[in-house]
């Protein structure tokens, strides 16, 4: 079963389109990376999916659902930016809040947490650091026990031992529960080690979707000979070239063992793929025309 | 009870990286026969992966018979590690000398030695992986 599926999604603000034509799969149990720079349309994207906004075309499902009806939400559970809580509740208070407004509140699983976490149940939430503020609405969106958990930057404005600690608390939950995750963010080196899809977002349309592991395993980068940068077997595509007269640097998606001798073959980072999707803008026609000449060299 | 690491930077699949650290303790003793590993909940709580990559490190282990999950209990250690017996390794190590010496002669220098055999150790384990 899809956990998010999407088809044709649009969403314009005035003139400007916020999210043009998307269409993917998110397969349940996913732990799905949402990538982009600000004001790719992530934010959008979240709050269509909870139904805090209309596409204006195409549609979202969301547990095979329309977003935002009752009984959908009792089974998603949403994080929004900056962690909002109400500043003069008590960290018990929202507990108490939490059980009331939902069936099936695990009361018990957050106060483990919060005693874990050494967060005390009469702190009121304006005093807490921004790693507890962050962790205590975690913990409350997990006690829903959620099939799905949405997360809208949750690791922005934390430090990094705060995020780990978040990372950590977060895939504990997903451990117990096998709840899907979509968790956006532009910090992809945190993301690398706990999601297993990655969807990279730039400008209102998906650069690069699919399985973490299957994008590092077909990207390398090649180092060699800029005359016969044109067409080296086992790539299937150049996304990123930066030619000397003799050398040439080239960032590719393979189809292939990259056998030929003259080109060293290096790893690539999650992140340097990323950008270099992300990048691709400017760069698209450029790859276009190289990839066409590899497939007529190929011919 | 052993304890994991991940380095993202290395460019190693993270279950690989699982993988290997459960056989080097293997191979050192610090795991035996009956020793349990870490549950995937206990992983993921200290170093903050994915639950599914330490499952399928664990199938893997589990595929090469070395340790076995006991539904509900946990994932135990089968039998330890001891490596080729040393007159293979002996007879590899021939063999290997036997290639530097044809690069060497072939006029490779030390660097493009090694360049060579990392790129080819790479291919072979990747298709292994693939």
């Amino acid at each position: 079963m899809n956990a998010l599926e999407a088809s044709g999604l649009s969403k314009r603000y005035g003139k400007k389109w916020a999210l043009e034509n998307c269409s993917f799969e998110l397969p349940a149990g996913s732990i799905a990376g949402l990538v982009g720079p600000n004001g790719a349309g992530k934010t959008t994207l979240l709050h269509i999916a909870v139904g805090l906004l209309e596409p204006t075309r195409g549609s979202l499902r969301i547990l095979g659902e329309q977003p935002g009806a009752a009984h959908v939400l009792s089974r998603v559970g949403f994080v929004a930016q900056e962690t909002p809580l109400y500043k003069s509740f008590s960290v018990g208070d929202m507990l108490s809040f939490g059980a009331h407004m939902n069936d099936g509140f695990d009361t018990e699983l957050a106060r483990a947490r919060f005693s874990r976490l050494e967060i005390p149940l009469d702190q009121r939430a304006g005093s807490l650091s921004g790693g507890q503020r962050a962790q205590v609405a975690l913990a409350l969106a997990l006690a829903k026990r959620p099939e799905i958990l949405l997360l809208d930057e949750p690791l922005a404005s934390l430090d990094p031992l705060a995020r780990r600690e978040f990372l950590q608390t977060l895939m504990e939950g997903v451990a117990d529960t096998g709840v899907t995750v979509l968790l956006s963010s532009h910090l992809l080196t945190d993301l690398e080690r706990v999601c297993d899809h990655m969807m990279v977002l730039g400008r209102g349309h998906f650069r690069l979707i699919g399985d973490t592991a299957d994008i590092i395993r077909t990207h390398k980068v090649l180092i060699g000979p800029s005359e016969r940068a044109g067409a080296v077997s086992g790539v299937e595509q150049v996304l990123h070239q930066s030619t000397t007269e003799r050398q040439a640097t080239l960032l590719v998606r393979t189809n292939g063992p990259i056998i030929d001798p003259a080109w060293m073959v290096n790893q690539v980072s999650l992140e340097d793929v990323v950008l270099a999707y992300l990048d691709s803008r400017a760069a698209s026609d450029a790859t276009d025309r190289e990839l066409h000449a590899v497939q007529e060299v190929a011919r | 009870m052993i304890e994991f690491r991940l380095e993202t930077r290395s460019g190693i699949a993270p279950y690989l990286q699982i993988v290997q650290q459960v056989k080097h303790a293997l191979r050192l003793g610090m795991l035996r026969t009956g020793d349990q590993l870490p549950t995937v909940k206990e992983v993921v709580g200290s170093i903050a992966i994915n639950p599914n990559t330490v499952l399928k490190a664990y199938r893997e282990l589990e595929h090469e018979g070395l340790v076995e999950g006991r539904p509900g209990v946990g994932t135990f250690v089968l039998k330890g590690l001891d490596g080729p017996p040393p007159h293979a390794h002996a007879a590899l190590r021939r063999s290997l000398l036997r290639w530097i010496r044809n690069a060497i002669e072939a006029g490779l220098d030390h660097d493009s030695v090694e360049a060579l055999f990392d790129s080819t150790f790479r291919e072979a384990a990747e298709e292994e992986i693939a």
